[in-house]
Formats: C-alpha cells, sequence, structure tokens
C-alpha cells in the first residue's frame, strides 16, 4: 500500500495555517485601524527658514520667560518650583530643557515655542477663542523677526544638549514620556526615580506626593496616564511609536499630546519600554536557538531510533 | 503470607513485591498495537508530552505566582517575568503549551472521528476523551483568569455571567459562582484552586481511565479491521515480527511516539521561543480595570466555535444551542447509527461530506468567533452555527441510511 502520510500531514498543516491565518492576523487586521507611520516627519508643520544664533538665543530664552516654568540644568537654571506644586499651577510639570534640544524635533520645537497647543496637536482641548488657554505660554516674539529668535531659541537648545549618542534609552523617555506616564517595573513615577528610603516614613511622604501630583495631572488630562510598564507586550512597536507620532490617529479627541520626538528619539524610547516590559528578550534569543539546536539533534535521533526499531518489522 | 525469595537483582525484587514484569508487559511489550495506523495514532502520546510540560512549567509557576488581586498582576509580570531566572522561559511554555495541546486534542478528536475510532466497543474511549476535552476546557479557562489581566477579568465576567441562564436570570447562581458581584478576590481564589489542585487532579484521572478503556478494544487502524490480536501476537512473539500484523508497544511503537514527539518539539519550541504571541494575548497584558471594558472581548481560539454558536442567537436560543455544542460531541458513538468502522472517505458520499463539512464550519466558526460581530461576519457566523446544529441533527438519518462496506 502506498505512503499515505506525507497527504495526511500536508491536510493536517493546511487546516492548522488556514485557522491560524483567520484567527490571528486577518483578525487583527479586521480589529484593529492600520496606522501608516510618517516616519516623524511632521510634514504639517513649517520648516524653519532662519540659520540660528545660539548666543542670542541664550538670551532670549531667558527674556522670553521659558525659565519661569522650565529648570535647564545644564546652564545652572533650577526649576522655579518643585514638581507638585508645578503641576499645581499647570497641570503637568513643565520638563527640563537641557536636553529637548536633541530628543525633539527641531521644526516641532520652533511651532511649539510660537504656538504649544498647536505643535502638540491639542487644538481640540485648547480654543483661544473660547478663552481655554493652553498652560504653556506662546512666545509672542521679543520685537525682532518672531521666526529668527525662535530659530535662535532652537539653535540655544540644541546646542547645550548632549550628543545624540549619548542620549539614553531611559533619558529619552523620561524627557518625553516621564511628566506624564510612570513605568513602576523601572520604579519611575511622574515625579522622578523612586529612591530606595532607609525609613519607611520617608517612601510613604515620597508616595503621598506622586498621588499630589497625579491628582493634578489627573485634573489636567481628564484621566490618569496609564503606567507604561507592560505596554511593550499589550500594544506593539508599530501602535506605539505611530500613536507618539500622532495620538490623534489612534484615539481621536485625546488628551495626549504629540510631544514630537525624532525618530532616533523613538527608537530608544521603544528600546526603554523593551527593558521594562520585555528584559528578557536577548536571553530569549540566545537561549532560543541551542534549544532548537538542541531539539533537532533529538528529533533525528529519535527518527534513527525509529528507522532502527521498525527494520525487522517489515 | 506469600512467598518471597531471595532477590538475584532489583528487577526481581521489585518483581516479586509489585510483579513488575506483568505491568511491563500489560503496559508495554505486550500492548499489541496495530501496524496499519499512521502518525496521527501519536497524537495520544504529543498530548501526554504536553500535559507533562504543563504540570512541570505550572509548578515552577507556582513557586512565585500570589492569587490576590492586588498581587497576581505583577507576580506574574514583574516576578516571574523579571526576577526569577528563566520565569519568562517557564510562563512562555506554559502558556504555548495551554494553546498548543488544544491544536493537538483537536487533530486527535478528528482522527477519531475519521476513522471511526468510537465505535465498535470504543464508546468509552470516546467518552472519557470528551471529560478530558471538557476538564481541559475549565483548565484553560480557570488559568486565564488567574494574571489578572484585563482579558481575565472580562473574560470571567463574561461567561461566569452565562449562568444567569438568560432569562431565567439566576443571578444568585452567577454570584454562588462568583463568591461575589464581580470577579473579585473571592473569584480569582477558587479559580486559582480549580486551576492548580482539582482540575489537574481530574485530568490525571481521567487520563488514567482513557488509557484504561483504550487496553482491552486496543486502538482501532486505518481500515477499521477488526484483528484477532491473539493470534497475531503469537505470531510475532514466534519470531515472524514482519509477517505479524501487529507489534509490541515498546519499543516498537513507541519509537514512533518518540520520533513525531520530537518532530512537533521543533514545532512548539520555536512557538515558545519565536512566536508565542498568539498563545498570550496582547490585551490581557493590562492590568485588570472593571471600570474600563476592553474594545474586543473574545476568548482563547480554541473557545470561538462555541462562542459563535452562542453569538448569533438571542441570549436564550443562544444559550440552549451553546449547550447543545457543549455536550452533542460525547454522544457520537450514539448518534451513528451506521454499522461501518472505517475512514470516513470510505463510508459513502454522506458521511464524507458530513465529515469534512463539521471540519470547515468547525474553523468558519472559529475565524467568526473572533471577529467583530458586524455586517457578513454576523451572517456567516450565523449560517455557520445553523449548518453545525443541523448536521448533529441529520447525522442519525444519514449514518442509519449508509450501506455495509
Ligand atoms: C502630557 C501628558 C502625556 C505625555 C507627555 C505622554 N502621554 Fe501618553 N498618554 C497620556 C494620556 C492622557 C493618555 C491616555 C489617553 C487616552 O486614553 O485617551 C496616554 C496614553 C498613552 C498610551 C496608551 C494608549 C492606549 O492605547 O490606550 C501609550 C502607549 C502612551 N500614552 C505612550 C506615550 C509615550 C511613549 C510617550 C512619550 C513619547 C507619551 N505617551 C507621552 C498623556 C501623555
Ligand atoms: C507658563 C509656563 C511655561 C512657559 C513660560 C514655557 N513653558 Fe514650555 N511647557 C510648559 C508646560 C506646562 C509644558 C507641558 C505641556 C504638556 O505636556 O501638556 C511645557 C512643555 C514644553 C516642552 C516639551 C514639549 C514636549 O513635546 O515634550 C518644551 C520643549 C518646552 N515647553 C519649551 C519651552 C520653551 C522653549 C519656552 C520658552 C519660549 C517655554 N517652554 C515656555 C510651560 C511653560
Ligand atoms: C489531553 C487529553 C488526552 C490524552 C493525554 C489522550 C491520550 C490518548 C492516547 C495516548 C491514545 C492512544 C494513542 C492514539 O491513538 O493516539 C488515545 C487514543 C484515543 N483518544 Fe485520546 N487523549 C486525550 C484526549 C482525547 C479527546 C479529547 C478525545 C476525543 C473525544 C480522545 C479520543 C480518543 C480516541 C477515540 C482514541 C482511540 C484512537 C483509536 O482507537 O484509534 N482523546 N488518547
Amino acid at each position: 500500500m502506498k505512503n499515505k502520510e506525507p497527504l495526511i500531514l500536508a491536510v493536517v498543516i493546511f487546516f492548522t495555517l488556514v485557522t491560524y491565518y483567520l484567527v490571528e492576523p486577518y483578525a487583527h487586521h479586521v480589529m484593529h485601524k492600520h496606522v501608516e507611520s510618517e516616519h516623524f516627519a511632521y510634514a504639517d508643520l513649517p520648516a524653519i527658514t532662519k540659520t540660528g544664533n545660539a548666543e542670542n538665543g541664550k538670551e532670549l530664552v531667558t527674556n522670553a520667560g521659558c525659565t519661569g516654568c522650565h529648570s535647564i540644568d545644564v546652564a545652572g537654571m533650577p526649576a522655579p518650583m518643585d514638581a507638585v506644586m508645578a503641576a499645581q499651577s499647570y497641570g503637568v510639570n513643565p520638563p527640563d530643557l537641557s536636553n529637548v534640544g536633541v530628543i525633539l524635533d527641531a521644526k516641532f520645537l520652533a511651532d511649539l515655542i510660537k504656538n504649544p497647543a498647536h505643535a502638540l496637536n491639542v487644538e481640540h482641548k485648547f480654543d483661544v477663542s473660547k478663552g481655554q488657554m493652553h498652560p504653556m505660554v506662546p512666545f509672542y516674539g521679543m520685537g525682532g523677526d518672531i521666526d529668527q529668535e525662535i530659530a535662535d531659541m532652537v539653535a540655544y537648545l540644541q546646542s547645550i544638549a548632549i550628543s545624540p549618542d549619548e542620549v539614553t534609552p531611559a533619558m529619552a523617555f523620561e524627557n518625553a514620556c516621564g511628566r506624564c506616564h510612570a513605568v513602576g517595573y523601572e520604579k519611575w513615577t511622574q515625579i522622578g526615580t523612586k529612591p530606595a528610603f532607609k525609613h519607611e516614613k520617608d517612601g510613604l511622604a515620597f508616595d503621598i506626593k506622586v498621588m499630589e501630583y497625579q491628582d493634578s495631572l489627573k485634573a489636567y488630562m481628564g484621566k490618569l496616564p496609564p503606567d507604561l510598564s507592560m505596554y511593550i507586550r499589550s500594544r506593539n512597536e508599530h501602535f506605539i511609536s505611530t500613536l507618539v507620532e500622532n495620538p490623534q490617529n489612534h484615539l481621536a479627541g485625546t488628551a495626549m499630546p504629540r510631544v514630537g520626538v525624532t525618530a532616533e528619539s523613538m527608537d530608544k524610547i521603544i528600546e526603554h519600554m523593551e527593558n521594562a516590559g520585555d528584559t528578557k528578550r536577548h536571553e530569549r534569543e540566545a537561549i532560543g536557538k541551542n534549544v532548537m539546536i538542541y531539539i533537532v539533534i533529538f528529533a533525528i535521533f529519535a527518527l534513527l531510533w525509529k528507522k532502527q526499531v521498525w527494520r525487522d518489522l517489515h | 503470607m506469600a512467598h518471597f525469595t531471595k532477590a538475584t537483582s532489583v528487577k526481581d525484587w521489585l518483581d516479586q513485591r509489585l510483579a513488575v514484569n506483568k505491568l511491563e508487559k500489560v503496559m508495554m511489550s505486550e500492548y499489541w498495537i496495530p501496524k496499519n495506523i499512521n502518525f496521527l495514532w501519536a497524537m495520544g502520546m504529543v498530548l501526554v508530552i504536553t500535559f507533562v510540560l504543563l504540570v512541570v512549567s505550572g509548578i515552577f509557576l507556582l513557586m512565585y505566582y500570589v492569587p490576590t488581586t492586588a498581587e497576581a498582576f505583577n507576580s506574574v509580570n514583574y516576578t516571574i517575568m523579571r526576577e526569577v531566572d528563566f520565569g519568562w522561559l517557564w510562563r512562555h511554555v506554559h502558556g504555548v503549551a495551554a494553546s498548543v495541546v488544544f491544536l493537538i486534542i483537536y487533530i486527535h478528536m478528528f482522527t477519531g472521528i475519521y476513522y471511526g475510532s468510537y465505535k465498535k466497543g470504543r464508546e468509552l474511549i470516546w467518552i472519557s476523551g470528551m471529560l478530558l476535552f471538557i476538564t481541559f476546557s475549565a483548565e484553560a479557562f480557570s488559568g486565564y483568569m488567574l494574571p489578572w489581566g484585563q482579558m481575565s477579568y472580562w473574560a470571567g465576567m463574561v461567561i461566569t455571567n452565562l449562568f444567569s441562564g438568560g432569562s431565567l436570570h439566576a443571578d444568585g447562581l452567577v454570584e454562588w459562582i462568583r463568591g461575589d458581584y464581580v470577579p473579585a478576590q473571592a473569584f480569582l481564589g477558587r479559580f486559582f484552586m480549580l486551576h492548580v489542585l482539582l482540575l489537574p487532579l481530574a485530568i490525571m484521572g481521567l487520563i488514567g481511565l482513557h488509557f484504561g478503556a483504550l487496553r482491552i478494544p486496543h486502538v482501532n487502524n486505518q481500515d477499521g479491521e477488526e484483528i484477532d490480536f491473539d493470534k497475531e501476537s503469537k505470531k510475532y512473539l514466534d519470531g515472524d515480527k514482519a509477517g505479524s500484523k501487529v507489534m509490541r508497544f515498546a519499543n516498537d511503537f513507541m519509537s514512533k511516539d518518540m520520533m513525531v514527539v520530537g518532530i512537533f518539539l521543533i514545532f512548539f519550541f520555536y512557538l515558545v521561543f519565536y512566536n508565542y504571541g498568539f498563545a498570550m494575548d496582547p490585551v490581557n497584558f493590562d492590568p485588570a480595570d472593571g471600570l474600563k471594558t476592553p474594545t474586543h472581548i473574545y476568548p482563547e481560539w480554541y473557545f470561538l466555535w462555541s462562542y459563535e454558536i452562542l453569538r448569533p442567537f438571542n441570549i436564550d436560543l443562544g444559550l440552549v444551542l451553546f449547550g447543545f455544542a457543549q455536550v452533542i460531541f460525547v454522544l457520537l458513538p450514539f448518534l451513528d447509527r451506521s454499522p461501518n468502522t472505517c475512514a470516513a472517505n470510505r463510508r459513502g458520499k454522506a458521511f464524507s461530506i458530513w465529515f469534512w463539512l463539521m471540519l470547515v464550519n468547525m474553523i468558519v466558526l472559529t475565524a467568526m468567533g473572533k471577529l467583530p460581530p458586524e455586517g457578513i461576519f454576523s451572517t456567516i457566523g450565523l449560517v455557520a452555527a445553523i449548518v453545525f446544529v443541523v448536521q448533529w441533527l441529520a447525522l442519525p438519518i444519514i449514518t442509519s441510511m449508509e450501506k455495509k462496506v
């Protein structure tokens, strides 16, 4: 009788793959809206036409009042108030500006300075005609050519920032997302990394500050932004980066702003989220390879054993 | 008292006390298997191995899992996935095995249906098999509650709600099952107990019964041929190994079992390391939140076909048909009235169509169970659910008209 096993195997594999295709790729394709990446081009924002002068920018940043709300640690300018107080005033703690020049896109920074609600893509929440002002006041110009002034400020922010390859994944995340999102598995809270306290009392005092901050943030955002510890597994890389690129594409009307990161910063942010929620991925790949080799050898021996045992049976 | 002699070897010592030689013959070397079978008959062994993988990985997970609503999610996603050495490996093995075991169960079931292995003395094998299917389903469901993610919570909510019986409004029963108005600590605690103790015990007992039920009828073969096992095994033992229609279970068929297991494990570990997403739903990596209903609530893939039989109808009819779908497979040996025990394709057109339609239709139901019930999908789902029911109602009729082949 002819051997039917290859045919049977083909039938089993065929039905298995059809089922897999229908319940996995196809069903997800139907259930989830597909958003194409825009490669962090921010095509809707005007290009910077002027060449900035960092020297002038330095003065402008102080005179324009940026440091009235933001700290610039590298320039020795401390935050006017602590995070909890700042959140009570603005809803969220204005981030330190030391490295925004490298983490955020230049075009985005320029537009942000001129019109925060527009750059952040939250004009649906902050409509000036209805008296809803964004907590970050727009820069109205210091009397000169406003576009030149803005280009100068951007040049200054870029000049004080560290070089791109010095930006660590944690730094990118904390700068761009950390004022809103906690990452409990990395001990990150919206007011900074939670230190290991010797006394329980101090730990609780810290927790209370976090809660106070979160209360202000909740009032500002309408809801508490989620802890992102496991989001690399609950969403996927493509979803997260297209969400960050423009939150409105995924969650129309959401309060989460477009933060304007560069493509390189996004890679680092993803890496940070993988460090939090998919910590063992390198180990998984390394061990996976070894296990596969071992199992193939096992299967070969099993096959040889079967051949040997069955020799006498025919 | 029995007479004991000085043992000549460890085996002899054991033999005098436990009859290990007899045991080995009954269960291994003189448990006769027909030669006329293919690799599908190794699926039982693949299931045994997968069950062992589940038990072993489960024991490791159990050492760090904390069954409280406050800690469950973090004990799995932080402690086990990040802190414990190889915790992630045990979790992925457990999750993937839980999903793959159902794929193999379905292949095993359809093999049984195709070759008529539930007939003529093999009814109890089939029934114990279906009891295994049902306990495995309960085991998988209870396990799915444990990480206390969004899908745990909401699938738990939806499935326990079914026990209100639609218009019967048996809300008291639902609360009794949950131990609370909503899934909470009492719910998690009891599903934890079921998952790690009661159901695994039941499964082990049922596997024993399943094997016991196999011993006297022996396994079927590709042609449903009735083999004279005494005659054929004598031939084998007299040295005509090649001429006999049977072989020993060990090592003869077991060597093939192991070959299939080897190939299966390549597939299995490929999934564990490189393609585990299908078995560990992303939504369940969001912690349970009773105030936030996920956009799509669906069960794991292996429950989708029966879920889709529930969904297209109004709640009362849906529940009745859902109940029907759960038990109807158990009755297969009695609904099939045909005198033939052989491959479905050889039993005549009617049953052949019945078999392949059942297979394809269950895949259709599975797909529709996951897709959102809108537009064309809900129509297809409705038709497929009706076809499923009609097929079972028609089975006794078409099989009693079947000619003896
Ligand atoms: C100004 C505050 C703010 C900043 C900064 C911010 N987010 Fe958000 N984020 C939110 C809010 C609010 C939500 C909840 C959105 C909703 O549900 O509408 C959210 C939701 C999310 C979600 C979940 C979306 C979903 O599917 O429910 C992800 C992922 C996310 N943010 C990632 C990021 C990342 C990555 C960054 C940094 C690049 C970031 N966010 C920066 C406020 C912020
Ligand atoms: C009145 C207070 C205030 C002033 C003045 C102010 N900012 Fe801000 N800034 C904020 C707040 C609040 C946020 C956070 C907004 C949010 O996340 O919704 C912010 C955010 C930013 C961000 C981060 C945007 C992102 O996408 O992550 C940058 C960069 C920034 N400001 C730069 C500046 C510069 C440059 C100036 C001076 C021209 C300035 N800010 C003046 C309050 C202020
Ligand atoms: C995890 C659970 C199960 C285990 C461990 C298991 C194990 C086995 C083993 C080892 C065999 C003998 C070898 C073979 O024919 O594959 C077998 C046979 C069989 N099983 Fe299962 N089984 C399980 C579930 C089921 C289910 C769900 C069914 C379907 C109702 C089923 C129906 C059968 C039948 C009909 C046979 C006889 C096959 C024949 O005679 O050709 N089993 N099972």
